[in-house]
């Protein structure tokens, strides 16, 4: 990872967002944006806030509700060199894209023998709480990241927002960035440099060798929680953020998992046919023998989101959900953990279950 | 000034009807007897003098298009609206080009049908034997620079277009020195030198990203247009709607061809549709549309000329539609009107307009060619037609791996 620059301060990851598309758009006349709301009073969420008056309605282009038509005049202005940037206020509206994102952006590159490049960027934010429903809150890593072709990734932190924006908007392949809304409260440290992070590998953010969990999104904050808590019963763990889900490397995963025998996937979307499957499939071809137990997944029942809160109390994995995951995994442990589970249900039962936890404005 | 007018003209019949003129431009009958060309042209024209505007406005009633000023006057909106004034503004020169690029598709489709049962070629191919006024005319409206984005029927465009003949075949015998490398098949053919930015095999696929090439030559402040290829069937996929309202609200540089054959694949357009002019679909969003021949190359260049100086002129797109119709099977090298979806009577009437041997005898006629020429013409391209199938032949085929997935 890039050295961070001394001039840094604390941004949410929306501000750091914002700042790494005016910065690029700076430095480079080719990048323009197109979205719903790109040029509207919120913005969306606040993340192009201002930018149509700087840099005018040709360049922040206020786009029809047409997302897999403007998905493919991005895709010909993208082959004829420009850099365009499009956002999606939910991922969900950007299944009416797919068309053009999985046929002619993921395989323009192949199919013309690598003579043309689509250096496409789509941010799709995924959507969380305040009974947005089944239609407002889906995921949809593992769709993406089935396809040859496109990059997917998830920034979990202020400073991987921004430093994935820009690598991503560099990037001469197209890149989705599955942004969690609840992720853009999170604030850190970000640099006031442009700067980009790579768009491959994950990143080690607890070293520890009892067990290897890797977590992605927002569930990374949860593991976050979980994995500072165990610390404090003496449980150790090597946490990945896995930041970038296509392509996928696991090599540092595979390394962990050798050296602590357990592994644990936190996924941010459902956890049937996710992403932890794929990662698990992987990492058990790979270390079948140093494992001491079964890998576990985490992620959503196979069901749709729910709107009612009343309904939703279960339905996402908590910090609490992956201490008791872990607790089962090292037996010899669970009477160690109880406390920290104790301490983290209370945390949980502290904050609505519909509303982003107020704790996540840490540093990471 | 008052003016209403109905016209109906083609090429062959050249003949006018106006219905009726009114209000003091009476003069403007003559000029519409007088033939404004080879266009075909259903539309009712009224010009009205409102803010100093003069407006067109079609049978329907909507407008199809409106002068930018009162000096451009209402002959030069016409002219521009129907593509020329007269028979001869194109030139013998022009004329013989369009043979020329016919001829040679025609020769190289027929061919790739001969060869198609040899089992060298396996991928499927779409021919388009009977369509080739359409590629002829609107390529000769654009320069190398322009793009077009073509369809699962590409080989007619490309060849047009400028795309390296050999690349073509040697993509279509699966051959690493394909235009594709042996990735794309007949549905993926590109030739970034031509301006062939990109085939697409999804029915609608390639409309949006054409008008996406005419974005970025838009926001580069380039003089180019380009040109997205569409079946009939295309305009029923909403990616259609979504790039035409795009491209009339920011102006895009970009014309949508729609090539009529009454086809998608054994359903007919009549089926699939209510019976209403194709041209309505452009109009509706609020850009220039025509009807033309579009078994008359003359008349496809010409209106295609005429939404190029448009699309130049920074006036946005157009919706052209060009009637014509498809001899072979859907896919594949053979004649398939046996079948039952459609007649060979049907058939029969439509060879009769075959666009080529039409041209063929507009050309003998005015003196410009003759047998010995046309045996001249075919040889050439016959020559180049085998050493392009040699080379392709004798292409290696790639090796398994070698595959770009990223940049
Ligand atoms: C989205 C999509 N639906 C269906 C098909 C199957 N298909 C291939 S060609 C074709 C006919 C298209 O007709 P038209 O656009 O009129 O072109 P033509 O074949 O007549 O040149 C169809 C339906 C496809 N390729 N893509
Ligand atoms: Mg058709």
């Amino acid at each position: 990872m890039p050295e961070r620059a001394r001039a840094s301060r604390r941004l949410n990851a929306a501000a750091a967002i914002l700042e790494a598309t005016a910065q690029c758009m700076d430095a480079d006349s080719s990048v323009f944006l197109m979205g719903e709301g790109v040029a509207d009073p919120k913005g969306i969420f606040g993340t192009t806030l201002g930018l149509v008056d700087r840099f005018g309605p040709d360049r922040v282009i206020e786009m029809p509700v047409a997302e897999n038509g403007l998905t493919g005049i991005a895709i010909g202005a993208a082959l004829m060199g420009r850099r365009p940037v499009m956002v999606h206020q939910r991922v969900d509206f950007a299944l009416l894209a797919l068309e053009q994102l999985l046929n002619n952006a993921a395989k323009t590159h192949f199919v013309t023998n690598g003579v043309h490049k689509v250096p496409l960027t789509v941010r799709m934010i995924i959507g969380r709480g305040w009974g947005q429903g089944p239609e407002h809150s889906q995921v949809f890593d593992s769709v993406f990241a089935h396809v040859p072709g496109l990059k997917v990734v998830m920034p979990s932190t202020p400073y991987e927002a921004k430093g994935m924006m820009v690598a991503a908007i560099r990037d001469d392949n197209p890149v989705i960035i599955l942004e969690h809304r609840w992720m853009h409260y999170a604030e850190g440290e970000v640099p006031l440099q442009l700067y980009e992070t790579p768009l491959i590998g994950p990143a080690l953010v607890r070293q520890g060798d009892d067990l290897t969990i890797v977590a992605s999104s927002y569930a990374l904050l949860e593991s976050i929680e979980a994995a500072d808590h165990i610390s404090e019963a003496g449980i150790h763990c090597d946490l990945f953020d896995l930041r970038i889900v296509r392509p996928l490397d696991l090599s540092l995963i595979i390394a962990s998992v050798r050296r602590t025998g357990r592994l644990v996937i936190v996924d941010t979307g459902w956890k049937m046919f996710g992403v932890g499957a794929e990662i698990m499939a992987q990492v058990t071809e790979a270390c079948f023998h140093d494992l001491k137990a079964s890998p576990r997944r985490l992620g959503l029942p196979d069901h749709p989101t729910p709107s009612s809160r009343g309904l939703a109390t279960t339905f996402y994995p908590t910090a609490q959900s992956l201490a008791e995951t872990i607790a089962a995994l090292i037996p010899e442990a669970a009477h160690r953990l109880a406390g920290p589970i104790k301490a983290l249900e209370n945390l949980r039962l502290s904050v609505p279950v519909d509303v982003p936890n107020p704790a996540f404005r840490v540093p990471f | 000034m008052h003016l209403s007018a109905h016209g109906h003209v083609t090429r062959f019949a050249d003949r006018v009807e106006v219905i009726s003129v009114s209000g003091d431009d009476s003069h403007w009958e003559d000029q519409l007897k007088s033939g404004w060309g080879t266009t075909r042209f259903f539309a009712a024209i009224e010009a009205r003098k409102a803010n100093s505007d003069l407006v067109l406005v079609d049978v329907m009633g909507a407008i199809v298009m409106s002068g930018k000023s009162q000096q451009q006057g209402l002959g030069a909106i016409v002219d521009t609206y129907a593509g020329r004034a007269r028979n001869d503004d194109l030139g013998n020169d022009v004329s013989l080009a369009l043979y020329k690029d016919m001829l040679r598709n025609r020769r190289i489709e027929e061919e790739i049908a001969r060869r198609y049962t040899d089992q060298e070629m396996r991928c499927p191919v779409h021919l388009s034997i009977g369509q080739e006024a359409v590629s002829a005319g609107v390529c000769l409206a654009l320069d190398r620079q322009d793009q077009i984005v073509s369809t699962h029927r590409a080989h007619a465009h490309y060849l047009s277009k400028g795309g390296d003949l050999k690349a073509m075949l040697a993509e279509f015998h699966g051959k690493a020195s394909g235009c594709c490398g042996g990735r794309g098949g007949s549905m993926h053919i590109f030739d970034v030198p031509a301006g062939v930015l990109l085939s697409l095999p999804i029915v609608g696929s390639g409309i949006p990203v054409a008008a996406g090439a005419a974005l970025a030559m838009k926001q580069r402040a380039e003089p180019h247009v380009a040109v997205a290829f569409l079946g009939d069937a295309a305009v029923e996929e909403g990616v259609f709607h979504e790039a035409a309202n795009f491209a009339v609200l920011h102006s895009l540089p970009v014309i949508f061809v729609c090539e009529n054959n009454l086809y998608s694949v054994y359903t007919p357009l009549k089926t699939r549709q209510p019976d209403l002019p194709l041209e309505r679909l452009g109009r509706c969003h609020g850009m220039p549309s025509i009807t033309a021949d579009g078994n008359d190359a003359e008349a496809v260049l010409a209106v295609t000329r005429s939404a190029v100086a448009r699309a130049r002129a920074g006036d946005g797109p157009s919706f052209l539609v060009f009637d014509t119709y498809r001899w072979l099977e859907h896919c594949g090298p053979n004649y398939d009107n046996d079948i039952g979806y459609r007649t060979p009577a049907e058939f029969e009437a439509w060879r009769g307009r075959d666009p080529l041997s039409r041209m063929e005898e507009h050309l003998r006629n005015n003196g410009i060619l003759d047998a010995g020429k046309i045996a001249a013409l075919e040889a050439d391209i016959d020559s180049e037609i085998d050493i392009a199938f040699k080379f392709a032949l004798e292409s290696p085929l790639p090796g398994p791996g070698e595959v770009n997935v990223y940049a």
